[in-house]
């Protein structure tokens, strides 16, 4: 049985790739029905923060818990509740959606396949195109089905990597209303994203990485934009990011 | 999930990936018709080969183009970055190996019902004189050597030098497969064909395999756990 956490907790978790550091001793508190919006330069160490969070990347010391749960020792049963949309799409480019959705539902071991596949086709408005080689749609078509794979299986914990990459304003304020059911519906969701003018409103918290080090954008006024500018002049020299 | 489900999922992905693209197939055939073509013009002079060169060639062509089949499965991964995708999928790790592993063999086999006959035409190699023991042989030779190949396939996904890195790493490994295969093709291509000792070979091969096979599961998920 998956199980189904509420709140998600790393506590001084450090990455390194031999002698750089992506991440250094970031603490974070997710709660369910959060959406927190992590924002920050190029290099920040904002997709390392993901991997580390969908289990994919192992810390190089510091801890995560999923409630009392570890990835260590939960292993495929906590994977089963995570959702990861990642900068590249994790689609097959030769499949078409509805045999990448089917592919993944297999692996996920969903029921009623069918009918989850037709309803995510039909909110990334594919239906009509559900037989077509995925290597001939746009970024943006690409980017729709993306994010119906990575909830296809009900996640609790949701990692979107950039998701507004490549949509239109539809799909973009589409996306806004689905991010805000998901958080309705008590799911923990992370948003990468340098979009800040479209998650400003939307995020409940956000948090700026620079060189590894996670810090809350709520001493400054003013609009998400403002404060982030903010933040970023007074940040640590590049230094930081060096072993 | 079940571990076989699992394996049939990744198995009938990559094969439908392959039927639509038929890259891999089109490369790793023509490269191996190639590599057997120009031996013959080296080997055969005046319509008769030299004695004892089908089984090294033999060899040689499939541990070649399965050297470039292995490293471009896992590039169609690494391209989209699906391997994250699988790895992230709450399978069994090593079920997703045995897939993949599964998938590289359909595609040798391939390769080997062309080769085998081209080899036996163009060198006058009475290859089928024993076709079940021929194919045992084929089997065991190619599943060590696709055993060892998927797993560093794997693990070089991401590195740069991948394309140089795959094969100075696999063939150190699987010299002792080879050897073994073309020790026991040979024995089968003696004017009186030597069974006991075609058979000692198909037993050395298929040790290969269980030590191989074994290794692999068992190392794949800390390997691939970046």
């Amino acid at each position: 049985m998956a199980p189904d956490f509420s709140s998600v907790t790393l506590t001084d978790v450090t990455r390194t790739f031999g002698r750089r550091r992506a991440l250094h001793r970031v603490s974070l508190h997710i709660r369910a029905g959060e959406l927190v919006a992590i924002v920050g330069p190029n290099g920040a160490g904002k997709s390392t923060l993901l991997a580390v969070l969908s289990t994919l990347l192992q810390p190089t010391s510091g801890d995560i818990r999923y409630d009392g749960l570890s990835s260590a020792t939960a292993g495929p049963a906590l994977r089963a509740r995570i959702g990861l949309l990642g900068h590249d799409l994790y689609l097959y480019p030769e499949l078409s959606p509805a045999e990448n959705l089917r592919f993944f539902a297999g692996l996920y071991r969903l029921d009623n396949v069918h009918e989850r596949i037709a309803a995510a086709l039909e909110r990334a408005d594919l239906a009509d195109r559900r037989d077509d080689a995925v290597a001939g749609f746009s970024r943006g078509m690409r980017q729709r089905l993306a994010l119906e794979r990575a909830l296809l299986h009900d996640p609790r914990l949701v990692l979107l990597d950039e998701p507004f990459t490549g949509l239109d304003d539809a799909s973009a304020r589409a996306l806004r209303d689905r991010l805000a059911g998901l958080r309705a519906g008590g799911c923990l969701v992370v948003v990468i994203t340098h979009d800040l003018d479209t998650v400003d409103g939307l995020a409940d918290r956000a948090l700026m990485l620079q060189k590894g080090r996670l810090m809350e954008l709520l001493e400054c006024q003013g609009s998400l934009r403002e404060r982030y500018r903010a933040a970023l002049a007074d940040a640590p020299p590049p230094a930081a990011g060096r072993l | 999930m079940n571990f076989v489900q699992t394996v049939w999922l990744v198995v009938r992905k990559d094969v439908l990936v392959e039927a639509r693209s038929r890259e891999i197939v089109y490369t790793t055939l023509f490269f191996a018709v190639a590599c057997v073509l120009v031996f013959a013009f080296g080997f055969v002079n005046e319509g008769r080969p030299v004695t004892d060169a089908a089984p090294g060639i033999l060899w040689i062509a499939i541990a070649f183009s399965g050297t470039l089949a292995l490293g471009r499965a896992f590039e169609r991964e690494r391209q989209n970055e699906t391997l994250r995708a699988l790895m992230i999928a709450p399978v069994d790790r090593p079920a997703l190996y045995v897939g993949k592993l599964a998938g590289i063999l359909l595609l040798l086999t391939v390769v080997e019902v062309i080769v085998v006959p081209l080899v036996a035409l163009l060198f006058h190699a009475p290859l089928f004189s024993r076709p079940a023991l021929l194919a045992a042989l084929l089997a065991a030779g190619t599943t060590g050597f696709a055993a060892v190949g998927t797993l560093f396939a794997a693990m070089l996904v991401r590195a740069r030098s991948r394309d140089v890195l795959l094969p100075v790493l696999l063939y150190p490994i699987t010299i002792p497969v080879i050897i073994a295969g073309v020790r026991g093709t040979a024995a089968l291509l003696q004017a009186d064909v030597d069974v006991p000792m075609a058979r000692a070979w198909l037993s050395m091969l298929v040790l290969f395999d269980v030590v191989f096979v074994t290794l692999a599961l068992w190392t794949f998920e800390p390997l691939m756990t970046e």
